[in-house]
C-alpha cells in the first residue's frame, strides 16, 4: 500500500480556489453613455457603486489530480466547470487560493489559431506551431493528423480552404490538430461531442492514448456516456462548489439522481448528497 | 496503518497547508505566473516559427477570396499612391518646389502606412484576438510582433511597386539604395515597440482602438508625408521648439531616411540633423521599452 502512495505523483493541485468575474455595465440603466463615463470617473471607488457586478464562479474548490488519471467534470450549466478548466490552464486569475501544476496544462483547442481562408494543410502547420510544436514535429505527425481527421476519406479536401468544409469536417480537423500534441496535463471542454459516431469512438481512443503519454486528462462534458467511457474519477461542481469527488460510478449515480436523468436504469433515484 | 483510497476523499479547507506542502514537495509551480524577462525572451524565440507563420497566414488570408488574389498586395499600395497624387499633386499642387514629387510622395505614403498599420494592428493585437489568448499558451508578445511582421511583408510588396515607380521616373539606382535596409530594420523595431505599448493599452481599454485613427491622422499630417519638412523649417518664422519637434518626430525621421536612400534628388542636407542617431535612438527606446512594458502585464492579458 505504501508503494501505491509513492507511485502517485500529483500533477494538478487546487488549494481553496475562489474565482470571481467582474462584469462591467450590468446594473439597471447602466448601459447609457453617462453611466459609462460615471464608471470611468469613479474607477477607484467601490466597484458596486461603479456598476460592476461580481460573479462568484468558484468557491473554495480543492482537489489533487494525479498522473495517469482521467477526471471528468460534471455539473449543470453555469456551475463553473469551464471556469475551473481555464483556471487550471492558468488563463484566469484566482481570487483566493492557489493552483499548482506540473508543467503547462493546455486546453484542447486550437480553433482560435486556425483561419478559415487557408487550406486545411496550412492550418495543420499553423495550429501545430500555435500549440508550440516544432516544425519537425509537425512534419513528422502531419500524415497522422490528416489520416486521423479523415478529411481525405472523401477526396483531396486537405488542400481546400477550411471555409469549404462542412462543420463536422472542420470540427474533426480541429480536434485532430489539437490532439496531435502530447500534453503534461490536458484539459478538454466538450470536444467529444463533435463529428459522427465513428469519429467520436476514434476520439475517445485518442484521449486514452493521450492519457497514457501525458499524465492527467480533465474532461468537461454533458454527455454522461463519454464521461463513463473515458474517466475513472469525477468531480461534480454545483453553483461553483465542489459537491462530490470520487470514482465515476458513485458520483454519476448521485448526479443522475440529482438531475433526474432516467436514462440510466441502474441509478435508483434517491436523495442527492 | 492508514488506508489508501483509490481517489482522495473530498478535501476540506483544513488540508490547505498540506496541499501547498504537497505542491512544493513535488516541484509543482503556480499556474499562469509571469515568466522572468530572460525566460520570456527564450519562450518568444522558441515561438519564432509561429510568429512568422501567423503573419504570413494573415497576409495570405486577406485576399484569398478576391478574384485577383495576391495581385492586390501590389495593387492596393499603387491605388493608394494614385489617390494621394491626384489630390495633393494635381488638385492642390503641393508638388511645387519638390523635385521628383511623385516618388517623394509615394515613398512617404508607404513608409507612413507601415508605421500606421503596425500601430493600429498592435492596438487590436490582444483585444481582437481574445479567443486565441484565452485558448492557448504562448508569450503574448508574439501577437503584436507577428502583426508588425505582417505589415512589414505588406511593405515589401509596396516597395516593389515603389521601385517600379522610381525607375519609371528615371531616378538612377545608386549605392545609397543599400541604406534602405538599415532604415527599414530600425523602423520595424520602432513599430514593434510602439505596437506592444499600444497592445497593452488596447488590452485594458479597447476603446483606444476607436481613438487611434484620429491620433494617427494628426500624426501623419505633421510627419511630412505629403510635404517637405526641410522646406518648412528653412523659413525663419518657426519657433525653434517646433523645428526640433518636427525633425525628431520618428515617423518623419524614417520617412526622410528612405527618401534619402532611394531618391537621388533628395539631398543629404534635407535630412534632419543627426538623423541616424535619432533613428537608432527611437528604435532602441521604443523596442526595448515597449517590450519590457508589454511583458510587465503578461499574466493579465485575456483575463477578467
Amino acid at each position: 500500500m505504501a508503494e501505491q502512495t509513492e507511485a502517485k505523483i500529483p500533477t494538478v493541485i487546487a488549494d481553496g480556489v475562489d474565482i470571481v468575474y467582474r462584469v462591467n455595465g450590468t446594473g439597471a440603466g447602466r448601459g447609457t453613455a453617462t453611466a459609462a463615463l460615471n464608471r470611468i470617473m469613479r474607477r477607484k471607488q467601490a466597484e458596486k457603486a461603479a456598476g460592476v457586478r461580481r460573479v462568484h464562479a468558484l468557491k473554495k474548490v480543492s482537489f489533487v489530480a494525479y498522473k495517469g488519471e482521467a477526471i471528468g467534470l460534471i455539473g449543470t450549466n453555469g456551475s463553473g466547470k469551464s471556469t475551473l478548466l481555464k483556471a487550471v490552464a492558468g488563463l484566469l486569475p484566482v481570487e483566493n487560493g492557489h493552483i499548482y501544476t506540473h508543467g503547462q496544462p493546455s486546453l484542447l483547442g486550437v480553433n482560435a489559431a486556425l483561419m478559415n481562408d487557408l487550406t486545411g494543410e496550412r492550418n495543420v502547420h499553423l495550429g501545430g506551431l500555435a500549440m508550440g510544436m516544432s516544425r519537425e514535429q509537425i512534419k513528422e505527425r502531419y500524415d497522422d493528423i490528416v489520416e486521423f481527421s479523415g478529411i481525405n476519406e472523401k477526396g483531396d479536401f486537405i488542400t481546400l480552404p477550411m471555409r469549404t468544409y462542412s462543420s463536422g469536417m472542420a470540427a474533426r480537423l480541429r480536434f485532430s490538430i489539437a490532439a496531435a500534441k502530447d500534453h503534461d496535463v490536458l484539459l478538454i471542454d466538450e470536444a467529444l461531442a463533435t463529428g459522427d459516431r465513428k469519429f467520436q469512438v476514434r476520439s475517445e481512443e485518442r484521449i486514452r492514448e493521450l492519457r497514457e503519454h501525458a499524465g492527467t486528462v480533465f474532461l468537461v462534458s454533458h454527455n454522461n456516456k463519454s464521461i463513463r467511457d473515458t474517466c475513472e474519477r469525477v468531480l461534480w461542481l454545483e453553483r461553483g462548489e465542489l459537491r462530490m469527488d470520487g470514482p465515476t460510478e458513485d458520483v454519476m449515480k448521485e448526479y443522475e439522481a440529482f438531475t433526474g436523468d432516467k436514462s440510466d436504469k441502474k441509478a435508483a433515484p434517491k436523495k442527492a448528497a | 496503518m492508514s488506508q489508501v483510497l483509490d481517489t482522495p476523499p473530498p478535501t476540506q479547507a483544513s488540508a490547505d497547508d498540506d496541499l501547498a506542502a504537497l505542491a512544493a514537495r513535488h516541484g509543482l509551480s503556480v499556474s499562469g505566473a509571469r515568466p522572468s524577462l530572460p525566460e520570456y525572451v527564450r519562450q518568444l524565440w522558441a515561438r519564432r516559427h509561429f510568429i512568422t507563420a501567423f503573419a504570413t497566414a494573415k497576409l495570405t488570408a486577406q485576399y484569398s477570396q478576391a478574384k485577383l488574389g495576391q495581385i492586390w498586395q501590389v495593387m492596393n499600395p499603387l491605388l493608394n499612391a494614385a489617390v494621394y497624387y491626384f489630390i495633393f499633386g494635381v488638385l492642390l499642387g503641393t508638388s511645387r518646389g519638390v523635385p521628383d514629387y511623385i516618388p517623394f510622395l509615394v515613398t512617404g505614403v508607404f513608409i507612413w502606412t507601415f508605421t500606421q498599420s503596425s500601430i493600429m494592428a498592435g492596438t487590436r493585437a490582444i483585444s481582437g484576438n481574445l479567443g486565441l489568448v484565452r485558448a492557448l499558451h504562448f508569450p503574448r508578445a508574439a501577437l503584436p510582433i507577428s502583426f508588425c511582421l505582417q505589415q512589414l511583408q505588406q511593405l515589401l510588396f509596396s516597395m516593389t511597386a515603389l521601385v517600379v515607380i522610381i525607375l519609371s521616373f528615371g531616378i538612377p539606382v545608386t549605392p545609397r539604395w543599400l541604406l534602405a535596409l538599415p532604415a527599414l530594420v530600425l523602423q520595424s523595431v520602432f513599430n514593434a515597440g510602439v505596437s506592444m505599448i499600444m497592445a497593452r493599452w488596447g488590452a485594458k481599454t479597447p476603446d483606444i482602438a476607436q481613438l487611434m485613427p484620429f491620433v494617427l491622422r494628426t500624426w501623419m499630417y505633421v510627419s511630412g508625408v505629403m510635404w517637405s519638412i526641410s522646406k518648412l523649417t528653412k523659413k525663419d518664422h518657426l519657433p525653434h521648439i517646433v523645428t526640433v519637434l518636427l525633425e525628431t518626430n520618428p515617423a518623419a525621421v524614417y520617412i526622410d531616411l528612405m527618401r534619402y536612400a532611394l531618391i537621388h534628388s533628395f539631398h543629404g542636407k534635407q535630412l534632419p540633423p543627426h538623423v541616424w542617431a535619432a533613428a537608432t535612438g527611437w528604435a532602441l527606446l521604443a523596442g526595448i521599452g515597449g517590450f519590457i512594458y508589454f511583458w510587465k502585464a503578461e499574466e493579465t492579458y485575456g483575463r477578467g
